[in-house]
């Protein structure tokens, strides 16, 4: 009995420990990234203070030794990621859920059979294999019609990041599609629904919170994304993208491409620019978990 | 508080996931061979004794390490190649970052010597380290093949980076667009080449920025109107390297000093770091042999 009551204790404290580890690197990383980005704009920092407004609203970065000629502007790399993200999100959600309504629903299983696999496959995908196809095929083809005679734009980003969050979308969306009940279905079909009819108005509405989990995973990555984008982003210095052809760097970028070079507040400064990508994600993800708990919570309408 | 930890999981996973693309791996590199360094050390401080006076002939074994610029790299690849093959039982390991990167190394021990492709700063001088150039290295500003502009003066790249210049035909070219593409803040190609050709800090701010030499090179290859800055390793049949006021880019006219466009290629250490096959190396790199290796990727110290 003593000893079952030990073991018993042991595996208690062993999950405890598993548990805990998340939650400590979350700490850790979430104490690291805000203690080495925060320091710039502290006025005591001995690598040289730089102003948070200026940093936040600023559309140049060009770093320099001198902390008097430098300026680290991030607010065109807010904007960058946030289009980028967006765009993506705008032509992968449609594909990706009608993609996965025709998969669970109505294709028939041979299809299903090659198209589900392709569709694995494609997530598997390394990212900067996505950022070598970029470079290769979609750059060329914007360059023939972009203005400033150079493929890597806004759009680049976007058509590079809609196929990569595209098999995320769409196995998300399968699984909560097929969650829902056979006996939905059946009612509705005794109801005299169509097939379609019934998809719209009741299997999609039903499988709402999944559907809409997948398209947070989705953002999730798209702002995250660093190495496929970087090759295909352009990664100017500076300047709000007013247009689909002009080029952007996004946050990640500008700390994977720079942090192996920076010192000094230069590095301190990418450190900021993890600051901010970091709450952009919180916050996104906050926002849209809160949207799925509500979303999820309505009954299914006819 | 589900949510909030819902939240949080998700957040470190796709930090996480960001964190994988990044130098995750160079670190933990970097600590391997860290290990390796000092278990090396106590090695061949146990046999070395004596070995002072003739180096040159003395069996060595062990590991060196050194790190640092990449446009050294394909140098030292060959002249690890010939040392190793000279000196079995020796592994020379060479990490190819960026210069800063390598200074930093050096200097902190996390490799025994560092390599850089440009002078250093104020603050790197005041590591004390020994510093020695082993080559210089001439940076070509490349175009696309089919561009009818063969020869630019350093005034009007200048203008070209700067954005003054924005089209081919001022410069006697077609009617199109400058697709100019540079290198990340912090590469050394890009100071080197900013220095020289003196625009520092005042790149045209829609200028495509390229990580690594390669990447320009490609980028360059891939569009007609684009103009880029390579080391001469990287120039080939897919790019068309300018002349720069009527002078090749060639490695003669680097060294005689006519091609605009040209800088140093370093190795340092701190004499404490390095083993027995660290100096070794340095010494072969310098020697008549190491030489006659180094010309075969950039211009050497001696003729």
């Amino acid at each position: 009995m003593g000893q079952q009551h030990r073991n018993e204790k042991i595996a208690k404290i062993f999950f405890l420990i598993t548990g805990l580890i998340a939650v400590a690197s979350v700490l850790l990383i979430t104490f690291f990234v805000f203690f080495q980005g925060l320091q710039p704009f502290f006025p005591f920092n001995k690598e040289g203070r730089y102003s948070f407004w200026k940093f936040i609203s600023g559309l140049q970065w060009k770093p320099n030794d001198e902390v008097a000629k430098a300026s680290y502007g991030i607010l065109y790399m807010i904007v960058g990621s946030l289009f980028s993200t967006l765009g993506a999100v705008i032509l992968a959600v449609p594909i990706g859920i009608l993609t996965a309504v025709y998969i669970a629903e109505l294709a028939p299983r041979f299809v299903v059979k090659i198209l589900q696999p392709a569709v694995e496959l494609l997530s598997g995908i390394p990212s900067v294999l996505f950022g070598v196809f970029g470079l290769g095929f979609i750059v060329p083809i914007i360059m023939k019609t972009s203005p400033y005679a150079r493929g890597q734009s806004l759009l680049a980003v976007i058509l590079v990041l809609a196929v990569m969050i595209l098999p995320i979308i769409v196995s998300l969306s399968v699984t909560a599609l097929q969650a829902v009940p056979h006996a939905y279905r059946e009612g509705s079909y005794a109801l005299g629904a169509s097939k379609i009819h019934t998809i719209f108005h009741l299997v999609i509405p039903a499988a709402r919170s999944g559907l809409l989990a997948g398209i947070v995973l989705g953002t999730g990555r798209g702002i995250g994304e660093t190495m496929a984008v970087m090759m295909v982003a352009g990664n100017s210095g500076g300047g709000i993208p007013t247009s689909l052809w002009q080029q952007i760097r996004p946050l990640t970028v500008n700390i994977a491409m720079e942090m192996g070079y920076s010192s000094g507040l230069h590095q301190e400064m990418l450190f900021a620019t993890a600051v901010i990508l970091f709450l952009f994600i919180f916050g996104i993800n906050l926002i849209l978990t809160k949207i799925t708990a509500k979303l999820g919570d309505v009954d299914v309408k006819f | 508080m589900k949510k909030i930890m819902a939240c949080a999981m998700i957040l470190t996973l796709s930090l996480s996931l960001m964190a994988c693309g990044g130098n995750g791996d160079n670190s933990s590199q970097a600590n391997s061979s860290k290990q390796e360094n000092s278990s090396k050390q106590e090695e061949s401080s146990q046999e070395t004794s004596g070995q002072e006076t003739s180096s040159t002939t003395a069996k060595i074994t062990g590991t060196a390490t050194g790190s640092g610029s990449t446009s050294v790299e394909p140098i030292i690849q060959q002249l690890k190649d010939e040392f190793e093959a000279k000196n079995p039982g020796t592994t020379i390991e060479y990490e190819g970052n960026s210069s800063g990167s390598g200074i930093t190394a050096a200097n902190e021990n996390v490799s025994m010597f560092g390599c850089a492709s440009r002078e250093l700063k104020e603050e790197e001088k005041a590591f004390g380290m020994t510093v020695e150039t082993f080559a210089y290295d001439g940076i070509a500003a490349i175009v696309h093949p089919d561009n009818t502009v063969s020869d630019i003066s350093m005034e009007d790249l200048k203008k070209i980076y700067t954005g003054e210049v924005t089209n081919w035909k001022e410069l006697g070219g077609n009617d199109a667009p400058i697709v100019v593409v540079s290198r990340e803040n912090g590469s050394g190609t890009k100071s080197a080449f900013e220095e020289l050709v003196g625009f520092e800090d005042a790149l045209v701010s829609d200028a495509t920025i390229a990580e690594g030499n390669g990447n320009v090179q490609s980028t360059v290859a891939s569009n007609p109107n684009a103009i880029g800055y390579v080391s001469f390793t990287y120039i080939d049949e897919t790019v068309k390297a300018l002349t720069v006021e009527g002078v090749e880019a060639t490695d003669a006219n680097v060294k005689n000093s006519t091609y605009k466009i040209s800088r140093p290629f370093l190795i340092f250490w701190h004499e404490e770091n390095m083993n027995e096959v660290a100096k070794a190396f340095v010494e072969f790199m310098m020697s008549a042999e190491g030489q006659a290796i180094v010309a075969e990727k950039a211009i050497p110290v001696t003729d």
